[in-house]
């Protein structure tokens, strides 16, 4: 009953803060929202399947080129992002079944490579993508304040639902046999965990919601281009976030979406030109330091503290 | 005589890219890490060669030994203060690392010598050779800075190789690739090695770039391309082997002036990479190489 007035209690401000905050704050909280979903939806395969994917950027990409493309074809501006989100579900099944026996550094640099050729695909495809002149996307409304808030909810309505399915799987017989995937496959195997279909699934996952997101963003921002919507760093942010916050669970990849928002907003205002130094600098401390995220920190404590003062205390 | 062009043009890219892959296929195959320091390392390696040449009068295939042990000690640097601390960690905290390094090293490079594309030309160049002097049907032209360059790539691979096979260095290595455990029994020294490894690799990137930088032009923009092709190389050859970067190098240089025959030099990236993943999906073992699972 408590956890459940909490929970209004949280929803209630969340909506309020649509109206409370100025444009330039409500569109940070929908930036953050935007990375809780690239980060929940990392999660799903890198968290629980344990699986290092890079191709965060080739669903958010796909989202945004084809809820674009379609927007020109006349369709709906809501209805092009849902279908922005199925052709990147789509393509992740196709894509899960053909790389998702690969393991290690294999799977990853198959990933990795994906949302490249993506890229240079739609440099090529000038009549449909406007290839590297990128693709101008209308203005819903001219009207900034609504402009705003419409974004803030729809980033809103897909981070709750990424959210919902995390916690669904999180519970479910799909989470457990992600777990005994990411802890030892073959041994999932042979306790009849049907691998393959659960990798799938979740590779699935981790692409839906953000195929959404790209369709939401392209209509936020108003222009796409190959290098900014398949760019690299989209792949490899969510799993800065969800190392932050803690791989594997729910909340974790929330915290650390907005933590790492945090960070990125006071590097972006006073050190535009060091600005991806930095961010390799904060990865390579995390990794170093903090290699279980932030509920880690005791144990950097204790490393800091010697052994002989710490027995006292 | 167009094919022969094609195939000459394709064996000069691939010494190139043996030798470029050479280091990244050693570290990935002795310390199981993904380098994606590898691009930037390449990049610094034909900067300082362009600088050497600039400032300093010397001429890039001289500078090959200098800038391949700057970078030795660079990589060995890295290695023993950093990477040391994350073998044995899971795949993707190695990945990270490496990815948070390369975007320090080419922030550093552009806020240092500027995204703008460079070029190092030679005051006297080496000029071309038309070998319809020679033979009359064999209509084909080599650029000779290219030829020397690949003659340099194919004889650095194959000193990389001679070091791994005959020297005590080179059988201390292997082992510890062969087997870290019983490597570490029989008293050698595993961070030790895994330093010079790494060293080595950075080495073979570096005159890889003092190389490149003859032929290509330059900025920190295109370290990723080089890195790209260090992966496609890696699996076309297999993992693991001098004999496979060789295959891979000369394989991949072949198909990319083939595309750019068909379809033109811009998609080269995308054909490889593409091939990559079909290679991925239905043969992962590479073209000689061992299973590449794990």
């Amino acid at each position: 009953m408590r956890r459940a007035a909490l929970a209004l209690a949280i929803v209630a401000a969340i909506v309020a803060l649509a109206f409370v905050l100025d444009n330039y704050a409500l569109r940070l909280a929908t930036t953050v929202l935007m990375y809780v979903v690239l980060a929940l939806s990392w999660n799903f395969i890198g968290g629980f399947a344990g699986y290092p994917s890079f191709a965060t950027a080739a669903f958010f990409g796909l989202g945004a080129y084809g809820a674009g493309v379609l927007q020109h074809a006349g369709v709906e501006m809501v209805a092009s992002w849902l279908c922005g989100g199925v052709l990147a579900t789509l393509f992740a099944l196709a894509l899960g079944a053909a790389i998702l026996h690969l393991r290690g550094h294999y799977f990853a640099i198959a990933s990795l490579v994906v949302p490249d050729v993506l890229r240079e695909i739609a440099n090529v495809s000038t009549s449909l993508t406007g290839g590297g002149m990128g693709l101008n996307i209308a203005v819903f409304s001219t009207d900034m304040t609504l402009f705003t808030r419409v974004f803030y909810f729809a980033m809103l309505t897909v981070a709750v639902a990424t959210l919902t399915a995390s916690f669904a799987v999180d519970r479910s017989k799909l989470g457990f046999g992600l777990r005994c995937i990411q802890q030892n496959e073959d041994a999932a195997t042979i306790l009849g965990v049907n691998t393959v279909l659960y990798k799938v699934i979740a590779f699935a996952l981790s692409g839906a919601f953000v195929g959404v997101a790209g369709g939401i963003y392209g209509s936020w921002v108003n222009y796409i281009d190959p290098a900014d919507a398949f760019d690299v760093l989209i792949s490899v942010k969510p799993i800065i976030m969800v190392l932050l916050g803690g791989a594997g669970t729910v909340l974790g990849p929330v915290v650390g979406a907005a933590v790492f928002l945090l960070f990125e907003e006071a590097v972006w205002r006073n050190f535009l030109t060091l600005h991806e130094g930095l961010l390799g600098a904060i990865v390579v401390l995390l990794v170093l330091f903090l290699p279980k995220g932030l509920t880690g920190y005791r144990a950097v404590l204790r490393g800091l503290v010697p052994a002989r003062l710490r027995a006292r205390s | 005589m167009i094919l022969a062009q094609v195939i000459v043009n394709g064996l000069v890219l691939g010494g190139l890219y043996s030798c470029i892959a050479a280091g990244f296929s050693l570290v990935w195959g002795v310390l199981n890490i993904i380098n994606l320091l590898h691009g930037s390392m390449i990049i610094l390696g034909a900067y300082a060669a362009l600088f050497a040449y600039q400032a300093l009068g010397i001429h890039p295939y001289l500078a090959v030994p200098l800038v391949a042990g700057v970078l030795f000690c660079l990589g060995y640097a890295i290695q023993r203060s950093v990477l040391n601390r994350v073998i044995g960690a899971p795949v993707l905290m190695t990945l990270t690392l490496t990815f948070g390094l390369n975007l320090i090293a080419d922030n550093a490079m552009i806020v240092g010598f500027s995204a703008d594309f460079r070029k190092l030309e030679l005051a006297h160049p080496l000029g071309i050779i038309d070998l319809t002097d020679y033979v009359d049907w064999l209509d084909v032209v080599v650029p000779v800075d290219r030829l020397v360059s690949m003659s340099f790539a194919f004889a650095l691979v194959l000193a990389l190789y001679v070091l791994l096979r005959r020297s005590n260095l080179g059988r201390a290595i292997v082992a510890v690739r062969m087997d870290q455990r019983a490597a570490a029994l029989m008293g050698i020294d595993i961070p030790q090695i895994f330093a010079v490894t790494f060293g080595l690799g950075a080495a073979m990137a570096g005159a890889a770039g003092t190389l490149l930088s003859l032929i290509f032009p330059i900025s920190p923009l295109t370290s990723p391309a080089f890195l790209g092709k260090a992966f496609v190389i890696c699996v076309l050859g297999g993992l693991g082997s001098v004999s496979g970067v060789l295959v891979g190098g000369i394989a991949l240089g072949i198909i990319e002036s083939f595309g750019a025959l068909l379809f033109g030099a811009e998609y080269s990236l995308t054909i490889a990479f593409s091939l990559l993943i079909l290679l991925l999906i239905f043969r992962p073992t590479g073209l000689v190489g061992k299973k590449a699972f794990q």
